[in-house]
């Protein structure tokens, strides 16, 4: 077991947390009229894993980026712009249904690839990059929508959001697919070496022979890609191309990502940790919420945990060179 | 018959000339000291070699090959293996890893699932080079960084001589090591050079170069102002070349 944690690179404390917060909000949050608490019923289980699994999704993206030692701050616009770009492919232009999974798709890998290109080639540090693509994409995403949701979408992507076959929500079977195939490249590919290498030290990895600057290309690409397809479980979830989903997402992605046990300088990340971490972040907004906690204040709060977990990493990895 | 060529090979830094149109040749098997002062251009020349950097004007060749333009991962794939002076080692990373890194040999997940690195393989096959090189450390699967200087050092040549190189560059590749180690990566390039491995050997330590090297370049300010022979040298010809007293 310890073997494991080691390998999959899963702290022991993260662990802890989840549980301890589990323990918390059982305790603290609302009884129902029957007496269990609220928190502790299979509703609200399921709530927290379908709001889970779309910051989720992006959290993966934010760990392959983060472990190459970049960093991807536009996640929440392109997730909204991936949302009204398919809404507005099916229901304003009326193409068939699967063209709101094609355009989130796509509108997701193509930001993903702008960010890359300018990374790459314009040598522009990658927070600038991806700040300024936090405002083109979310700025596109409501002109797009001309400020207003895109309501009404075909049964088809519907389901990708809304049922459960054997009463499992479709969102849940969608994480659990992307985070087992991004485990697999990430931690038994050439590719994820490589990109771990890359975040590690950069030269060593050219010296070595990996193509530094495809990399990183490919890399940001992923990034957008699993911003768009967040963006097409938002939609269906909520029937609605909308251009303001995601906003402050990537606050979430890349908190669940650094608790996870990602180094936030690079060279070290876990998709399996990263969900461990994601799925603090869904309890502790669930438990804020069902506490009645105002959402002002659970933005506080998200920000001060991620501010937390980059210091306890700081610290303790001060603590490694000590000795 | 040369297999590496190098012909006119120039760098520049912005505006600051460090290869001036350098030539040299270097035969299978033949061991070659490179020497000069801090800042003569030596890492920028074998950086140059492995595509690290790109020249500015002159010719790469390798094998018979122009390589002038290729990527350092496709040189690598000809037989040019480099041991750099800051190791270009990933710390986070273990040390068989270290060891493949760039290299990975991959194997079908229950023969389904493609490129699936094969971590027990490259765990064996690290063990055994180590072993073979008589390097010892705690473990190779404990991160680089957390090894010490010398250590990591082997574990730079160890990933030089896992792949069948050709050529080898060793850039100050004793550095850190204690005079046990020094001795034993002097034996090592002998054995190379039986095996027809060729090695440059760039060191500040005239007394290692004299004993492993037959022939010595002298490179000073990009440029190469010597090339001897070792039985038709000595000590204070090859100092005098390195500080400018001989022109
Ligand atoms: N990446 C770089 N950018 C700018 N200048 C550089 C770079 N690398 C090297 N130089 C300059 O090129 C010159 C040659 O450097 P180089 O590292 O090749 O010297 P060297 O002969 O290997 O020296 P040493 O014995 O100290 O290792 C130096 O003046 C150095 O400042
Ligand atoms: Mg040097």
């Amino acid at each position: 077991m310890l073997k494991f944690l080691e390998r999959t690179h899963i702290r022991i404390e993260s662990l802890a947390v989840l549980a301890g917060l589990i323990v918390i909000m059982a305790v603290f949050s609302p009884t129902t009229g029957s007496g269990t608490r609220v928190f502790l019923t299979a509703n609200n289980f399921f709530n927290i894993i379908l709001a889970t699994a779309t910051f989720g999704i992006l959290a993966i993206g934010a760990t392959f980026v983060i472990a190459a030692a970049g960093i991807d701050l536009s996640l929440g616009s392109v997730l909204g712009l991936a949302s009204v770009t398919g809404a507005a492919l099916v229901v304003t232009l009326e193409m068939p249904w699967y063209f709101a999974i094609v355009g989130a798709l796509a509108a997701g890998t193509a930001a993903g690839a702008v960010n890359g290109f300018i990374v790459t080639r314009g040598r522009v540090p990658a927070f600038i990059v991806t700040l300024g693509m936090l405002g083109i994409a979310r700025g596109l995403a409501l002109i797009i929508s001309s400020g207003r949701g895109i309501y009404g979408l075909p049964d088809e992507v519907l389901f990708l959001g809304q049922a459960r076959p054997w009463g499992v929500p479709t969102p849940v079977f969608i994480l659990a697919a992307v985070a087992l195939v991004s485990h697999y490249v990430l931690a038994h590919t050439p590719f994820g070496h490589h990109t771990l290498a890359l975040g590690d030290n950069e030269s060593a990895a050219r010296a070595t022979g990996v193509n530094v600057r495809r990399q990183r290309m490919l890399l940001y690409m992923i990034s957008g890609l699993m911003a768009g397809i967040a963006g097409l479980i938002f939609t269906a979830r909520v029937n609605t191309g909308d251009p303001t989903a995601g906003l402050n997402y990537e606050l979430l992605a890349i908190t669940a990502a650094i608790i996870g046990g990602t180094n936030l300088f690079g060279g070290r990340g876990s998709i399996l940790g990263t969900m461990i971490g994601a799925l603090i972040m869904g309890v502790l907004q669930n438990g804020l919420n069902l506490m009645a906690v105002q959402a002002y204040y659970q933005q506080m709060a998200i920000g001060a945990v991620l501010i937390a977990a980059v210091w306890l990493d700081q610290v303790r990895s001060r603590g490694r060179q000590a000795h | 018959m040369s297999i590496l060529e190098l012909s006119g090979v120039e760098k520049n830094f912005g505006a600051v000339r460090v290869l001036n149109g350098v030539d040299l040749n270097v035969s299978a098997g033949e061991v070659v000291g490179l020497v000069g002062d801090n800042g003569a251009g030596k890492s920028t020349l074998m950086k140059s070699i492995t595509g690290v950097y790109s020249i500015d004007r002159g010719k790469v060749a390798f094998d018979g090959k122009d390589i002038t333009g290729s990527e350092p991962g496709a040189r690598r794939d000809l037989g040019i293996e480099m041991i750099y002076q800051d190791l270009a080692l990933a710390p986070q990373q273990d040390v068989a890893n270290n060891i493949f890194l760039g290299r990975e040999p991959t194997k079908r997940l229950f023969g389904i699932f493609p490129s699936f690195v094969d971590k027990s393989r490259i765990d064996a096959e690290a063990r055994l080079m180590l072993d073979r090189l008589g390097v010892h450390v705690p473990g190779i699967d404990i991160p680089v960084g957390m090894l010490s200087g010398g250590q990591q050092q082997t574990i730079a040549i160890a990933r030089a001589l896992t792949f069948r190189p050709k050529l080898v560059i060793m850039d100050e590749p004793t550095a850190a090591l204690a005079v046990r180690e020094v001795e034993s990566v002097l034996k090592l390039i002998g054995q190379m050079k039986e095996d027809g491995i060729a090695t440059i050997l760039i060191s500040h330590r005239l007394n290692d170069v004299f004993e492993a090297c037959g022939r010595i370049v002298v490179l000073r300010r990009g440029d190469v102002i010597a090339d001897l022979n070792r039985s038709e040298t000595d000590m204070s010809e090859v100092v005098s070349y390195i500080v400018g007293a001989n022109g």
